[in-house]
């Protein structure tokens, strides 16, 4: 546990964006992604000048392209929604290339797909320059309640160490020569999972044990408080301010 | 089914975030009582075993595998309240850490996923629960029952969001179609799983076991070959509260299981019916209005049949959950009325009577 808490998603870097304050950077993220929901779908020019936006902060962060793209994979189950939206709206329509699709549904699929797109990029930006513990602290920060964060970091603190514990006992099952083929073997599993569930329990159960023996009276001491100044605050605000230009200039021309 | 951006218009994300977060300021309270001061680090615990059980594959068949949702698990194993902080907290952290589901939609997700599974499996386990006969096996059942309607009533959810305030024109009643027909297949492995997972702590560890607190036998002592209580046994006694409940029970059950054939089964068959004259409909109709009508509906034609029996189970399926909804809503009633009348004839009551 002592050892690097960060997750797989963060890269490591010492850029502007990295050295942000957390709070700053989930404030903005998240005005952001409002901005970017309430742009009209039909200023497809504005989502152009989104992507380039956060192509900017991506660029500033020194997140190679690669890895942005490829962590928008994510999406790909919605990208199959909305591939099929076309064909399953109401309203007056089209023919391209032979098929018959409906203009809402044209529509609508490019709103999912442009938007829902843009909000992964920006939370895959923040989520590979901001340590987890950063994030937690932020979280904090912006008047989460305090018993809300802690259950999160300790999800976060535990997540990987049930996850090995559920590794392990794959590999116990695996070296007993069983292998989880089909509905037949659910049984075995479903046992795994209830005892996954007592050992994590019971693991509860003991860490707060420990922390009471250490003091803790229902809160966490904060040890390093975060603060943003003015201009730290301008400059993660940067990125919402411009998107709000934008969208105005959207809704008006 | 985790929501994406620009899915759900922003009215309505607003409205479903101010619903989540009063929903989760309301947990925070309840899961205080459920755990109280050790809610922090066990409500995490059991956040983070969630999180790694939906990473559990479970084969279902050719190369494809399911995993678990967890809501209804997590409801029957620690409690509702507990079970909808811990369910939010892997949204809110899917949300930030794996761009899994939308920011904006985090409101969506959270109600949907994590309010109505988990409120909907808890209250029917209970009820069925009270229902049943006090013993394991109805334990296990009543958590088939919940985690198998917690899915689809999900879905139900989400088809209601969707209808208010959909950024795209589908007819509701496709999206209905589509979302409870699949949901209804993932309830079904939801609820095979959810049974054996909490039968196999029940197993183990029946006092961790939430929803079937009060279910344990008392501690007998053999002697002398006959069975006597155990001096001092440990534990609450609720004495007048299973009397009270069981000369009740014969009835419940008997209204319970009358009104849950009614409502899946001869809606099933009455549903049946309209189908046939719609596509008989459709049938004269092509007659009429040829080809454009037959392109048009071209890539709904591999629905067609699915859609017949999807809306017949679909048919049953809402009957059904109306009646858990209308009996869960019915008991809260009664039990209101009757802590309320209980309440008057006591003597220490501050409350004025109307």
């Amino acid at each position: 546990m002592g050892a690097g808490h960060a997750h797989r998603l963060y890269r490591h870097g010492h850029s502007p964006v990295h050295g942000l304050p957390p709070h700053t950077k989930l404030a903005a993220v998240f005005a952001f992604v409002v901005v970017v929901v309430s742009t009209p779908r039909e200023a497809m020019w504005a989502f152009g000048v989104y992507a380039l936006l956060l192509a900017a902060v991506a660029y500033a962060a020194r997140v190679p392209a690669a890895f942005l793209l490829k962590r928008l994979l994510i999406e790909v189950p919605f990208v199959a929604f909305a591939v099929l939206m076309p064909f399953v709206a109401e309203g007056e329509r089209v023919d391209v290339l032979g098929l018959s699709l409906s203009v809402n549904g044209l529509w609508g699929a490019w709103n999912v797909l442009a938007k829902g797109t843009l909000g992964v990029a920006a939370s895959v930006i923040l989520a590979a320059t901001t340590e987890l513990r950063e994030l937690l602290l932020g979280l904090q920060r912006l008047r989460l309640p305090p018993l809300l964060v802690q259950i999160a970091s300790f999800m976060i603190r535990y997540g990987d160490v049930i996850a090995d514990e559920m590794r392990r006992m794959r590999i116990a099952r695996e070296s007993r020569g069983f292998e989880a083929r089909g509905v037949r073997h659910w049984g075995v599993l479903a046992k795994s999972a209830g005892a996954l569930f007592i050992r994590s329990y019971e693991r509860g159960e003991r860490v707060h044990l420990a922390m009471v023996s250490r003091g803790y009276a229902g809160s966490m001491p904060v040890i390093d408080e975060v603060t943003a100044d003015r201009a730290q605050w301008s400059y993660a605000l940067a990125l919402p301010c411009a998107a709000l230009v934008v969208c105005l200039l959207g809704w008006t021309l | 089914m985790h929501v994406p951006d620009g899915f759900i218009n922003a009215p309505t994300s607003a409205v479903t975030g101010v619903v989540a977060a009063g929903a989760i300021a309301v947990s925070l309270r309840g899961a205080r009582r459920e755990l109280d001061e050790r809610t922090a680090p066990l409500a995490g615990l059991v956040a983070a075993f969630i999180f790694a059980v939906q990473m559990l594959n479970f084969p279902v068949a050719a190369g494809t595998s399911g995993h678990l949702l967890g809501g209804a698990l997590a409801a029957i194993l620690v409690g509702p309240y507990t079970g909808v902080l811990c369910v939010s907290v892997v949204l809110l952290m899917q949300g930030i850490l794996f761009a899994d589901g939308g920011l904006t939609a985090l409101g969506v997700n959270i109600t949907d996923m994590a309010i109505v599974t988990t409120v909907v499996a808890y209250a029917l386990f209970r009820g069925l629960v009270k229902v049943l006969p006090r013993t394991r096996r109805s334990v296990t059942v009543a958590s088939f029952v919940a985690a198998l309607v917690s899915v689809p009533a999900a879905a139900l959810a989400f088809t209601f969001l969707y209808w208010i305030g959909g950024t795209t024109d589908v007819s509701i009643g496709k999206v209905a179609t589509a979302m409870i027909g699949v949901h209804l297949l993932i309830g079904i492995g939801e609820a095979v799983i959810t049974a054996l997972t909490v039968g196999a702590v029940i197993a183990v560890r029946p006092d961790l076991v939430y929803g079937a607190r009060g279910l344990q036998q008392r501690l007998k002592l053999r002697v002398n070959g006959e069975l006597v209580d155990a001096p001092g046994a440990p534990g609450p006694e609720p004495a007048p509260a299973p009397v009270a409940a069981r000369s009740h029970r014969k009835v419940w059950i008997t209204g319970l299981v009358a009104s849950l054939v009614l409502a899946g089964f001869v809606s099933f068959y009455a549903s049946a019916s309209p189908d046939g004259l719609e596509k008989v409909a459709a049938d004269k109709g092509i007659d009429e209005k040829a080809e454009e009508h037959a392109n048009a509906d071209s890539p709904l034609a591999d629905y067609g049949v699915e859609s017949i029996t999807d809306a017949r189970i679909s048919g049953g399926l809402a009957g059904v959950i109306g009646v858990g909804v209308t009996v869960v809503a019915g008991s809260a009633v009664f039990w209101s009325v009757r802590r309320r009348r209980s309440d008057d004839t006591s003597p220490a009551d501050t409350e004025t009577n109307v």
